[in-house]
């Protein structure tokens, strides 16, 4: 089994947005929507400040709660790297899922259904990165399998100290941030 | 194929060119380039190699067609300035061509000037009626009377059918406004400019220093890439900011500097590694000119001199020296590129070149590279007419040490009538009421003139006052002349069109090939069409045109990028050395070795107007690609967040900011941080459109050119400083 995961160094991520406009156009996203965003979080005192700018999105979680409160299937998880998707035909845009998610990850896309990051599922299948990965000028984005030791998201979570967002929340989100 | 290196392309001589082997790269993705159109309505995937233009970078991209539709457009992974990765204005570039708010049709003007009133006219109509105001104002006051204004490639053509016409009066706020005072100052001590793509050494630098120079929001992509890249390997960055940049959060060294005042720690920094002895005594010796009077001026700027100038702590200014001497060579203090704010711009950009002479960082590795360029023939033109008088920007040279043209200067001589009058004005692709200070003085130039064309691709607050609006087709919808520049290594990039302009829109070369007709000019312009252009030049350079189309780049071989791997250590400066002491500067009344004059202090209760880049935008024309906009709608204005509290703002309120001459800006948001000093303000530039055409941007923000009204100008190069604006934050009525 493989389980796809996102490792994102936010000493390298300049908050440039190339990830959410390369989502923009790969997915073809309505205008004024968005499946992924930056955040930044300052803290402290002029001069003495720490600043992390963080690309997010869909943590692809392992214990999904939209999953678990679909009423009709059409949220699941994807055999392959256990991507959570939504089947757009089976979804009836109840919102259910838009209320559990943590990270409020989704939104109901204007043709009725909710929608919300894929990890680009069609263009991993095709052994492509996901579109955020692929066109980001400070290589800051990884994406890959964690069952894989050998892998670039492995070796980086072996090495670098790193945290999710809102681990409290129990759902086990996939995307890990570099410090 | 040929490459030669910068230096031997400055001293061009035919008959000694170093001939290397071919190194195009094929790209294996590429399906072939269709022609433009052909596939439209037809089902599956087209790929066109081309090169960007949302900002002057040039990056090699590849667009995707889909079912006849411009889907997406992504890096070339062949080109060496993205690495098959563009920024987000680049990835966003596709909404240039799909902007409702685009210039659609040639249009001529009905009413007043500045009313944005015009009756839609055939393209002959309006090249006829531009042709006949350019022959009448050249019977009455000669062809110099006619002047152009151009920024990027796509000026290329009509800045020669101008120089067909009889006019070298031609400029850019590229120098004036922008990276003018840099180049100069380089020029004063090494002999060389540092160009553009700059020629720094990012991704080998130990330890890097940006004074004011915000990368990762300013998306200087190969800059970026390489800043991110020496981030990640945990080089030591040293960040000289008045705000805290996104650079500052990644940084060893973050120094919150009083606005003005780089000057001083300059001075401070090269005193203590002077009198430390931490310089590349060696370095200094072999190419360094002067370097004792240099020293002996240096005594009195010690660190405490610097203290209450610049608000940074000796022990600081003494560790931060210690840390660039550390990593010498390797040490890269970044020259910037907009550099235009105190008014000792050049002076103060000759005192960062100096600094990084003493770290002999200049043709080092980390430092700053040697470029080459390809060898590539320029087209046989008929010679142009010799202009009957000099250029009108800068009389007497009364700056001495500009050397490119000053926008400011012509529209002064374009006010004043002096040396001579200027009648018209061509404006290409730049927004000249946003780009140059003090708009009034704008206006009141464009009053003189008989004639104001403007080709642009959206309706800019220029072409409101225009009398003629021509309507370009975006970079994805045209060819353009060939991208050749001094970089790491030679390449030669085509433009080419990836899908039909959507209306009446014309590429740049067609309109200056057909004003040149329109002109009796027509013998300038022996070439078919701009295929047989660019094949023949690419023929004369013995490259293959074919691959050229297929994979949008061929590559040279790299020439050697530093002193230690056999580039020319040469300087072309009067003594042929690194000028630690310049006699020409003495010579024209100018001080030899920098000096720091303090910055002008504002207003009592007033905050001076600081303002930069956002990545997701260029200059003041990405405002209306709504990919673009959809990433920034508006700017704010920065406040810190203790002198929020202390006026009762919190982010989100809306202010107007009122400057020292009374000017009022727009509505804009308030952000309260603390990533700023109390005594500044920031801003992202190029926001607060005033042009009605310009729909979705509209009113949305500020814009910081509109609260410049006052300017200094640089003394040696005649540019325009502009950061000596102050403004208070008034409450806006409620909406």
């Amino acid at each position: 089994m493989s389980r796809y995961i996102m490792v994102i160094d936010t000493r390298r991520c300049v908050g440039c947005h190339d990830c959410v406009v390369a989502c923009q156009t790969e997915n073809n996203v309505p205008a004024g929507y968005c499946r992924d965003w930056i955040t930044e979080t300052a803290r402290g005192e002029f001069p003495t400040v720490q600043l992390e700018i963080r690309t997010e999105r869909c943590n692809h979680c392992a214990n999904p709660p939209c999953v678990y409160c679909c009423p009709t299937g059409a949220s699941h998880i994807h055999e392959r790297g256990g991507v959570v998707l939504v089947t757009h035909d089976k979804c009836i845009g109840c919102k259910a899922c838009l209320a559990a998610c943590p990270y409020d990850a989704r939104f109901i896309h204007p043709e009725g259904y909710a929608d919300k990051c894929t990890f680009c599922i069609h263009r991993v299948e095709k052994g492509q990165d996901p579109a955020c990965v692929s066109v980001c000028p400070t290589r800051c984005m990884h994406f890959g399998d964690a069952e894989d030791p050998l892998s670039d998201v492995s070796r980086l979570l072996a090495s670098r100290p790193h945290h999710t967002l809102l681990p409290e929340a129990g759902s086990k989100p996939r995307i890990y941030y570099l410090t | 194929m040929n490459a030669l290196s910068r230096r031997r392309f400055l001293q061009i001589s035919a008959a000694t060119v170093v001939a290397a082997g071919t190194a195009s790269r094929a790209l294996g993705t590429l399906a072939a380039a269709g022609a433009p159109g052909g596939g439209r309505g037809a089902k599956g995937d087209r790929q066109v190699a081309t090169f960007c233009d949302i900002c002057f970078w040039k990056c090699g991209a590849i667009a995707t067609v889909r079912d006849g539709k411009l889907w997406k457009i992504e890096g070339n992974p062949a080109d060496p300035l993205c690495r098959g990765r563009l920024c987000p204005r680049g990835t966003g570039g596709i909404g240039a061509h799909s902007d409702p708010d685009r210039l659609r049709s040639p249009l001529i003007r009905t009413h007043e000037r500045g009313e944005e009133k015009w009756k839609e006219v055939t393209w002959d109509e309006a090249l006829e009626f531009i042709a006949a105001k350019m022959k009448k104002i050249a019977a009455a006051h000669g062809p110099e009377a006619m002047a152009l204004f151009s920024h990027g490639i796509g000026g290329t053509f009509l800045k020669h059918t101008l120089k067909a016409y009889g006019s070298a009066n031609i400029a850019a706020p590229s120098f004036a406004q922008c990276r003018g005072p840099r180049d100069v100052g380089f020029r004063l001590t090494f002999g060389e400019d540092v160009g553009s793509p700059e020629r720094t050494d990012i991704e080998n630098a130990q330890c890097l220093v940006l004074i004011g120079s915000h990368l990762g929001e300013n998306m200087h992509n190969t800059q970026v890439q390489e800043f991110a890249t020496a981030v990640g390997r945990g080089a030591s960055l040293i960040v000289v900011d008045p705000r805290f940049s996104v650079a500052a959060s990644k940084a060893k060294y973050y120094l919150p500097i009083k606005p003005g005042t780089d000057l001083a720690l300059l001075l401070a920094w090269m005193h203590v590694i002077v009198a430390e002895k931490l310089y590349d005594a060696d370095y200094v010796a072999k190419y360094g000119f002067g370097f004792e009077p240099f020293a002996a001026s240096l005594t009195s700027f010690t660190p405490e001199w610097a203290y209450p100038e610049t608000g940074i702590d000796p022990e600081t200014i003494r560790a931060t020296a210690r840390e660039m001497a550390r990593y010498r060579p390797a040490t890269l203090v970044h020259p910037g590129r907009h550099v235009n704010w105190n008014g000792d711009d050049a002076q103060r950009s000759r005192a960062l070149a100096l600094l990084n002479a003493l770290l002999g960082s200049w043709g080092r590795k980390g430092g700053f590279y040697s470029p080459s360029v390809m060898d590539m023939p320029d087209y046989p033109y008929p010679d142009y007419p010799k202009p009957k008088q000099p250029k009108v920007d800068n009389p007497d040279h009364k700056y001495p040490f500009a050397h490119e043209a000053l926008t400011t200067g012509i529209r002064d001589a374009t006010i004043s009538g002096q040396p001579y009058p200027i009648k018209g004005w061509l404006v290409y692709a730049t927004n000249l009421l946003h780009a140059l200070p003090n708009e009034a003085e704008t206006l009141r130039a464009i009053k003189q003139l008989d004639l104001l064309v403007v080709v642009d691709v959206i309706p800019s607050e220029i072409a409101g006052w225009a009398d003629v609006v021509l309507p370009e087709s975006t970079y994805l919808e045209r060819h353009d002349e060939l991208n050749v520049e001094l970089f790491k290594e030679p390449f030669v990039a085509l433009r080419q069109p990836v899908i039909e302009s959507p209306h009446d829109q014309k590429p740049n070369w067609w309109i200056a090939r057909k004003l040149a007709e329109h002109l009796g000019l027509a013998a300038y312009y022996p070439w078919k069409d701009i295929e047989d252009y660019l094949g023949y030049r690419m023929k004369e350079a013995g490259l293959d045109f074919a691959a050229l189309k297929k994979n949008g780049i061929i590559r040279g071989p790299r020439q050697p990028l530093y002193f230690d791997e056999g580039a020319p250590a040469e300087f072309g400066t009067p003594s042929g050395k690194i000028e630690f002491y310049s006699a020409q500067l003495e010579k024209a009344g100018f001080d030899p070795v920098p000096k720091y004059v303090p910055p002008v202090a504002g207003p009592p209760g007033a905050f001076r107007l600081l303002f930069g880049r956002a990545p997701m935008h260029s200059f003041s024309r990405t405002h209306s690609n709504r990919l673009l906009s959809g990433m920034m709608e508006e700017n704010a204005v920065w406040v810190n967040a203790g002198i929020a509290r202390r006026l009762g703002l919190k982010s989100g309120d809306r202010v107007r900011l009122k400057n020292q001459d009374g000017v009022l800006s727009n509505r804009i948001a308030v952000k309260a941080t603390e990533r700023i000093r109390p005594d500044c303000v920031y801003m992202v530039h190029g926001f607060g459109h005033t042009s009605r055409g310009l729909r979705h941007a509209f009113g949305k923000g500020a814009s910081d050119a509109q609260l410049i009204t006052r300017y200094k100008t640089d003394p040696l190069m005649g540019g325009t400083a502009m950061n000596v604006n102050f403004v208070t934050l008034e409450p806006a009525e409620a909406v």
